[in-house]
């Protein structure tokens, strides 16, 4: 079932001077998520990919085109009861917590805008299970300071922040870009039991490896335009486009040496 | 292997902190000959970017507690402006962005003593080797991408033909398509002869064994293996670099098909170390004997490990038949 669907998406941007000069950073870009799928957005730096999350949370309005959650356009639904079902987690897990305080503050402070009627044992049994849902032992990381984490557990706190509102879609921005490798495979195995659960997952990545591995389907793109799209198995064992071959050639591997050119 | 070009022997350097000194490199020793690229990976905070630089320039919180580093018989740090070159992280968001890329160059190039003027003919032939037109010098750096960027400050670092050239991540933050353009230049410098040998510090195994002939892998400040590239990477011996290899999500494997699984656990705090392996913790194959810390030795020749299960095992082929079980499991690509 398709849950959320872009059709035609365009992002312009003004630049230069006085904004005179126009920047089309997304263009014309049309694909769609369903229930329980991942779907992997791959493009080199400016191809747009960034831009596409940003504007399905709303961070970023489009210049044209519609995108829909649940057949209904997204400007039409109320920001409260949108954030309740999409959310998204960034690159840098270091930059997403304030090192002043703890770190289990990012959880409390959707308790009062989401979830004012529950009690304070409530409220923490809520907290638990979301952070056991991640493989994240409460007693060691409440009370904590972002310091005294480690990136993977930073995280995967996040993402334990956004499984509070009962989401269906997560946007999951180079997520685990600055994870260090022997951490990064444990919150991407995290990511493919929550697809198991029924979430679905935009996974924006430059990382082909990282797309190859958790997603479904796969839609590359390159200068805000979709090159290339398909169920990941076909689109990595036979790319049709030349820019997604260059692309694959350049993938350094293990047990494979780059063809000399 | 030729003559040796780098030679470190036992270095230790560490952190000043207010708590005390943090052990970012503690008993080092290894040798690069000449015409060798070395890889040298690890996780962030192994230690790997703190050795790169204690071969340049100590800073301010560094202390150098013991060992030495000598570079064609020279002792390290030292010397350093026309014998070892470094290109540090993020080297070309570094350029200053008020200067034509020329001027700076021509800056650089003069507090070395040497003439610009003279040295012109041979920095457009290299820029043109790289990719790189000779406008490049009229242009300023934000007119630059960052493939390009990254390339001319790769040129500009081995303009004097250094000895030793140390690249710490100089491709982390490019593309995939920049990536490998920038890590073939790397060795095209190498074949050219504009640098006798290489140090390329990146935490991308599956990038350095591309163009590395030996990869060193560091662990909490400490060497867990060195080896030429190709065996580091088909029949690893220390545990460590065979779980983080292991962890390694490749183009061709499948959640659904092959489930990797990570490291337990984190490294440990380089402020007070536990004593013994510090690998310990993590170890899958941990026993009595890694309280006592392993020492660095040579189990086959060019092959490095400091485990004791990896040196009283001794028989390459049972973890070659163990690495390949593993990889069998996976799509074939």
């Amino acid at each position: 079932m398709v849950m959320l669907a872009l059709e035609g998406v365009t992002k312009v941007y003004q630049v230069g001077a006085f904004g005179r000069r126009k920047l089309t950073a997304v263009s014309e870009v049309s694909f769609d998520v369903g229930e329980g799928e991942v779907i992997a957005l791959i493009g080199e730096s400016g191809s747009g990919k960034s831009t596409i999350g940003r504007m399905v949370l709303r961070l970023a309005s489009p210049s044209g085109g519609r995108i829909l959650f649940g057949g209904k356009d997204i400007t039409g639904i109320r920001e409260h009861d949108y954030r309740r079902e999409v959310q998204g987690v960034f690159q840098d897990p270091f930059s997403s917590f304030n090192p002043i305080f703890r770190a289990d503050r990012v959880l409390h402070m959707i308790r009062e805008g989401f979830f004012p009627r529950l009690n304070n044992a409530q409220w923490m049994s809520k907290v638990e299970a979301a952070l056991e849902s991640v493989s994240l032992d409460p007693a060691q990381v409440l009370g904590r300071y972002p310091h005294q984490l480690s990136g993977g557990q930073m995280q995967r706190m996040l993402i334990a922040r956004a499984l509070l509102l009962d989401i269906r879609l997560l946007v999951a921005d180079e997520l685990i870009s600055m994870l260090d490798a022997s951490t990064r495979i444990d919150v991407l195995n995290l990511l493919a039991d929550l697809k198991q659960r029924g979430l679905g997952i935009l996974f924006i990545t430059h990382d082909l490896s990282l797309g190859h591995y958790l997603s479904d389907r796969t839609v590359i793109l390159r200068r805000g335009e979709v090159v290339e799209t398909g169920p990941t198995t076909e689109v990595f064992a036979a790319p049709s486009h030349a820019y997604t071959r260059l692309m694959l050639e350049s993938v350094p591997r293990l047990h494979q040496k780059w063809e000399s050119k | 292997m030729s003559a040796v070009s780098l030679q470190v022997d036992n270095l230790r350097v560490y952190y000043r902190t207010t708590r005390g000194d943090v052990k970012a490199l503690d008993g080092v020793t290894f040798e690069v000959a000449d015409r060798e690229i070395m890889g040298l990976a690890g996780e962030s905070g192994c230690g790997k970017s703190t050795l790169a630089k204690s071969l340049i320039r100590y800073d301010g919180r560094m202390r150098h507690v013991s060992g030495k580093a000598l570079l064609d018989g020279l002792s390290l740090p030292g010397g350093r402006y026309t014998k070892v070159s470094l290109i540090p992280q993020y080297a070309m968001s570094a350029m200053n962005p008020t200067v034509k890329i020329g001027r700076l160059i021509a800056d650089l190039v003069r507090a070395h003593g040497w003439s610009y003027r003279e040295l012109l003919p041979e920095l457009v032939r290299r820029l043109e080797l790289v990719g790189l037109s000779a406008d490049v010098l009229n242009n300023y750096p934000i007119e630059l991408s960052g493939g390009m960027k990254q390339r001319a400050v790769m040129v500009l670092s081995t303009l004097l033909n250094p000895s030793l050239l140390i690249a710490d991540e100089v491709t982390s933050a490019l593309d995939v398509t920049n990536q490998r353009a920038v890590a073939e230049t790397l060795v095209q410098f190498r074949d050219r002869g504009f640098v006798t040998s290489m140090i390329v510090v990146t935490h991308d195994i599956s990038l350095v064994y591309q163009i590395a002939d030996t990869i060193l892998v560091m662990y909490a400040g400490k060497l867990a293996e060195k080896a030429p590239a190709e065996v580091l990477v088909n029949a690893p011996k220390h545990p460590y670099t065979r779980l983080l290899i292991s962890s390694l999500p490749e183009v061709g494997v499948r959640h659904a098909t092959r489930k990797l699984t990570g490291i337990p656990g984190r490294p440990p705090h380089l402020l007070n170390p536990p004593t013994g392996c510090r690998f310990r913790d993590r170890c899958p194959l941990a026993y009595d004997r890694c309280a006592e810390e392993p020492p660095f030795t040579e189990v086959e020749p060019g092959h490095f490990v400091a485990c004791w299960k990896a040196m009283s095992e001794g028989s390459p082929g049972e973890n070659q038949e163990a690495c390949a079980a593993e990889r069998s499991g996976g799509t074939p690509w």
